[in-house]
């Protein structure tokens, strides 16, 4: 089980090398030269020399790379151009939003995925398999973003229950978990949650009709198991991989957030990309998605490990 | 006398054929009516696209001042007008062309360029098997919708870098299918064998490994198209894809959002029609799934 886990962290050790030399050269995907967002178009070729030096972008790539990412361990992120903050201040402050968001749409998307696919696995190829699966196809087919604009036009706009936008009085900066707080979270954590459910109750609904076909479940009802009893082997089978499935779709959701949080003006960190994608923003973005990717990329890990934790016959093979 | 017919001579044609594998694919697929549905729609929305300029009653982009915002059923413009006036009915036709093409073309990029990968690391093996799909991996580190944003949003709004950066999110998944079954399919028997009478690399790739590759591949190129509709639209949703004044989905509903609450049925037109597309393709990968016999 060690071994599993240290071979699977000097496995990640390169990939994540590759992902912020990726995030590194996005600034330079950029069109133009890096500075067209700080300088004014009029700006003397002494000045823009003088800049390029000041943030270091006439050094070779190579150089400018370590320095990068040198200073990236350290937690500096570099400055936000907009704000003039510290990157790591803006994208910690999102993350912890984004997170509790995505956090509490991965949960509502396990409940009900795994009830949907639990039931259609369990009754399969009636009536009730194709009412579960129809709605969790439509959940992976739905564009979540136009989703949420129709919960918002049923729910604010039309019957006035929930609000449209925002974080509440306190922003994001003074969240509290009180109703006039939680109630912002109610209509995008629900229109986040539609994927998870989809992806979840497809995957438990094929895992239970596999699981079902197997021969020890005959064994168990010859034996004269109860009806309970046999849901307690179908979910203690199951449970590895939708766990999996579940963690896995909580990275997708925070890497994704930014449809959602844009329809919802939520501040996390798809809101911050966004911000940082029109204004040009290079430390920003550049940040905001390393930060994002990481958090990935280590989520994968935990992930696989608790995997392998609650199912050991995965580090065998 | 058997030995006395030159290889050439046998004429093909004449030896009775079983059914093929994608006759029968076909015969299984047209008894699944959900799939068949699908496959209808899809069929219809390509052609509504395709004849977009006989079928619109109005000029998709000129608008007029005073016929802003009309809800769906006023007369003359059956599902209304838009923020500036234009014809919904007609901007819907037309955002199919550009809709279908943002989803489409780079799944269908992704599997050119994917299997290629795929097929050339899995087949050469070695280092570069190595080198190849370890770079796959790292794009694959990414959340495929984080790193379609941030390449589009380094690269700047426009058709073509949304084409582009969706192509490259798609090529990861696709490599690692193709990488995986033509690794397997190397060392079978019968490749072995086509190697020891003498064909080269390049003909077994046609002849044995595309033919195992193609079919998954497909499957799940089709169950991409609908991702990439929705992340498409979604780019143009945030102002990164299709610019305006161009009729698009996606677009559409960013722009219609400031009459989320004078017009809200207006809104949830161009999702709709989102919605309609990835279905349809959902259900119909489905559909040539279990037809396949492929587990997802």
């Amino acid at each position: 089980m060690l071994t599993y886990i240290a071979k699977r962290v000097i496995y990640t050790l390169p990939i994540m090398l590759g992902v912020t030399i990726v995030c590194f050269l996005l600034v330079h995907l950029a069109p133009g030269d890096p500075l067209v967002s700080v300088l004014p178009p009029d700006a003397s070729e002494q000045l823009r020399q003088q800049m390029m030096a000041l943030y270091g972008f006439d050094r070779p790539y190579a150089e400018q790379f370590i320095k990068w990412l040198g200073r990236a361990l350290g937690g500096d992120l570099g400055t936000s151009i907009r704000t003039n903050r510290p990157v790591v201040a803006e994208v910690s402050k999102a993350v912890s939003n984004t997170l509790m968001l995505a956090a509490l749409a991965t949960v509502i998307g396990f409940v009900l995925g795994g009830l949907f696919g639990f039931v259609a696995g369990s009754f399969r190829d009636t009536w009730i398999d194709k009412v579960a699966s129809a709605i969790s196809v439509a959940g992976v087919s739905v564009p979540h973003y136009w989703l949420g604009m129709v919960l918002v036009i049923i729910f604010s706009a039309q019957l006035g229950w929930l609000p449209p936008t925002g974080a509440g009085p306190g922003g994001s900066d003074n969240w509290v978990w009180d109703w006039a707080h939680i109630r912002h979270m109610i209509l995008p954590a629900v229109t986040m949650s539609v994927i998870p459910m989809g992806i979840i109750a497809r995957t438990v609904r094929a895992l239970v009709a596999e699981i079902l076909s197997q021969e020890f479940i005959a064994g168990l009802k010859a034996k004269g198991t109860s009806s309970f009893g046999i849901f307690k082997h179908i979910v203690k089978n199951a449970a590895p991989t939708a766990l999996a499935v579940m963690g896995i779709q909580l990275g997708y959701l925070l890497g994704g957030s930014i449809l959602i949080e844009t329809v919802f003006s939520w501040p996390g960190t798809g809101l911050l990309l966004s911000d940082a994608i029109f204004q040009r923003d290079l430390p920003l973005l550049q940040g905001t998605i390393l930060v994002l990717a990481c958090f990935f990329v280590v989520l994968n890990l935990m992930v696989d490990v608790v995997q392998t934790a609650i199912d050991p016959r995965i580090a065998r093979s | 006398m058997v030995q006395a017919v030159a290889p050439a001579m046998i004429d093909d044609t004449s030896i009775e054929r079983s059914p093929g594998y994608w006759s029968t694919v076909w015969r299984r697929f047209r008894r699944d009516p959900v799939a068949m549905i699908a496959l209808g729609v899809i069929l219809l929305l390509i052609l509504i696209a395709i004849l977009a300029p006989y079928i619109t009653p109005h000029d998709p982009y000129r608008g007029a001042t005073l016929r802003r915002l009309r809800p769906p059923g006023t007369p003359g413009h059956w599902l209304g007008t838009d923020e500036l006036g234009r014809d919904m009915l007609s901007r819907l036709i037309y955002g199919a062309r550009l809709s279908l093409f943002m989803g489409v073309t780079p799944v269908f990029f992704a599997l050119f360029i994917g299997s290629a990968i795929g097929i050339t690391a899995g087949y050469v093996g070695g280092w570069v098997n190595t080198i190849l799909m370890r770079t796959i991996d790292i794009i694959f580190a990414f959340p495929s919708v984080l790193l379609a944003i941030a390449l589009s949003g380094a690269m700047g709004a426009g058709i073509v870098n949304g084409l582009i950066s969706l192509t490259i999110v798609f090529i990861p998944p696709i490599a690692r299918i193709a990488e995986s079954v033509t690794t397997s399919v190397r060392n079978l028997d019968y490749v072995e064998a086509a190697r020891a009478s003498g064909a080269g690399g390049l003909s077994i790739v046609r002849k044995h490994v595309l033919g195992n590759v193609l079919g998954p591949i497909f499957v799940y190129g089709m169950s991409l198209i609908a991702v990439s509709m929705i992340l498409a639209s979604g780019l143009s949703f945030l102002g990164l894809g299709v610019r305006p004044p161009e009729p698009e989905w996606g677009l559409m509903l960013n722009t219609l959002r400031t009459a989320l609450y004078t017009q809200p049925m207006l809104c949830a037109l161009p999702g709709i029609m989102i919605f309609i597309t990835s279905i349809s393709f959902n259900l119909l990968t489905d559909g040539l799934r279990s037809a396949m016999d492929i587990k997802a």
